[in-house]
């Protein structure tokens, strides 16, 4: 899933200057399931800015709503028919629901109420932790199930640095050292041979290198007479 | 302490786990005892099922302050209710200072079914750090609706 968490309430404030009436928008999927934009944190951050901006003597009325995903149009659509009211939409949406909100409402000030982190999973309830980087050509494979683009801050290819102690990662001692996962679980699978094998150089082309990433399929794309 | 100060009634809402707190302060009522009327009782199956944003809009709707009153530590009817309870009464706490509001108007409670004069002095004492505080300076109604209006058919679900 995609994590995010809340921006400081300050923050979110001075980016609501000079607002009289907002609509806090929550998405109902991953910002939901790792807490940081769902219904109950969409109500949570529009008391606190209701109550905060009343103490500040500059009182905005911070209405409430949740979509069930904010990055595809048929959820967000129906939004249009109130949005007029609002000065500004604040969105606790990860980004995309942010852009997906701004692309379908040109005009309207769409204002991001969480910093999107990255692509993980909660490891303890509370916890949530990195685990791919989207980089387009996945090495999972020959990796023992460990990705060393998201997990090794060095994203070494052909084992591990100088550094790996006990497991540990020296960049970070509460991490673990994702070399010495993917060697232990080479290990296990009876692959250890395999990681002999030396890795040609990586070609981030299809990772943010190579700029502006975008899928087309022409299997399921709509024919141009359909889209009108 | 002025004149002023004395005449302020405080509202402290006051969540109460059926268990323990709210048992208590019936047992408190049976045995005569008095704690301050300013206390709202709000029964609760566990105080585990207090959330922030219930605390926040009791604040927010007019409470001076709001108690979470749960089982002693470790007693949880539901093992660890109290324990959640806590956690988040201590996140509602660190919002109040960012929001611009005192910390200690919100405070966690432990106490047992067998407690009802400790619920009175426990109550009894946060009413009067209440009473310290003064009232709230929240405006009593902000006249701000909560849900926008289109949120039905925007796919709003709970
Ligand atoms: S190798 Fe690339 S695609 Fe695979 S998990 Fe790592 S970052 Fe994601
Ligand atoms: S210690 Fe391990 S995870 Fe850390 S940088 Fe070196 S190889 Fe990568």
């Amino acid at each position: 899933m995609i994590v995010a968490e809340q921006k400081p309430l300050d923050e979110i404030k001075t980016m609501l200057e000079g607002c009289k009436k907002v609509l806090a928008v929550g998405c109902g999927t991953c910002v939901t399931v790792c807490f940081a934009g769902g219904r109950r944190e969409v109500g949570i951050l529009s008391a606190s800015l209701r109550m905060s901006t009343d103490l500040d003597g500059e009182a905005i009325a911070v209405e409430e709503t949740t979509v069930q995903r904010q990055c595809e149009e048929e959820y967000i659509a129906p939004l249009e028919a109130d949005l007029e009211e609002y000065d500004a939409v604040l969105s606790l949406g990860c980004g995309v629901g942010v852009q997906s909100l701004a692309r379908q409402f040109p005009g309207k000030r769409i204002l991001p109420a969480l910093n999107t982190k990255f692509m993980g999973f909660p490891s303890e309830h509370g916890v949530w932790e990195e685990r791919c980087q989207g980089c387009g050509n996945c090495v999972l494979h020959i990796t023992g199930g460990v990705c060393p683009v998201s997990r090794c801050p060095k994203q070494l290819f052909n084992g591990p640095c100088g550094g790996s102690q006990d497991g540990i990662c020296e960049v970070d001692p509460g991490t673990e050292c994702a070399w010495h996962t993917i060697c232990t679980n080479q290990l296990e699978l009876g692959l250890f041979e395999e990681m002999m094998k030396v890795q040609p150089a990586k070609d981030w082309s299809t990772s943010r290198d190579g700029g502006h990433r975008r899928i087309v399929r022409e299997d399921i794309r709509l024919p141009e007479i359909e889209k009108a | 302490m002025t004149t002023e100060a004395k005449e302020f009634e405080p509202e402290v809402v006051a969540f109460c786990c059926r268990h323990c707190a709210y048992s208590a302060a019936d047992l408190a009522g049976g045995g005569r005892m008095t704690y301050p009327c300013a206390i709202k009782i709000v029964e609760m199956p566990c105080t585990g099922r207090a959330n922030v944003l219930e605390i926040l809009h009791a604040m927010e709707n007019g409470a001076d302050g709001v108690a979470v009153a749960g089982c002693l530590p470790g007693t949880c009817h539901y093992i660890k209710g109290n324990t959640h309870a806590r956690q988040r009464v201590d996140h509602v706490s660190e919002l109040l200072t960012k929001i611009g509001l005192e910390e200690m108007r919100v405070r966690m409670i432990h106490i047992s079914a067998a407690m009802g004069a400790q619920f009175v002095a426990e109550v009894t004492n946060f009413v009067e750090t209440i009473k310290d505080l003064g009232p709230s300076p929240l405006s009593r109604d902000t006249g701000n609706a909560r849900v926008a209006p289109g949120s039905e058919h925007a796919g709003s679900k709970p």
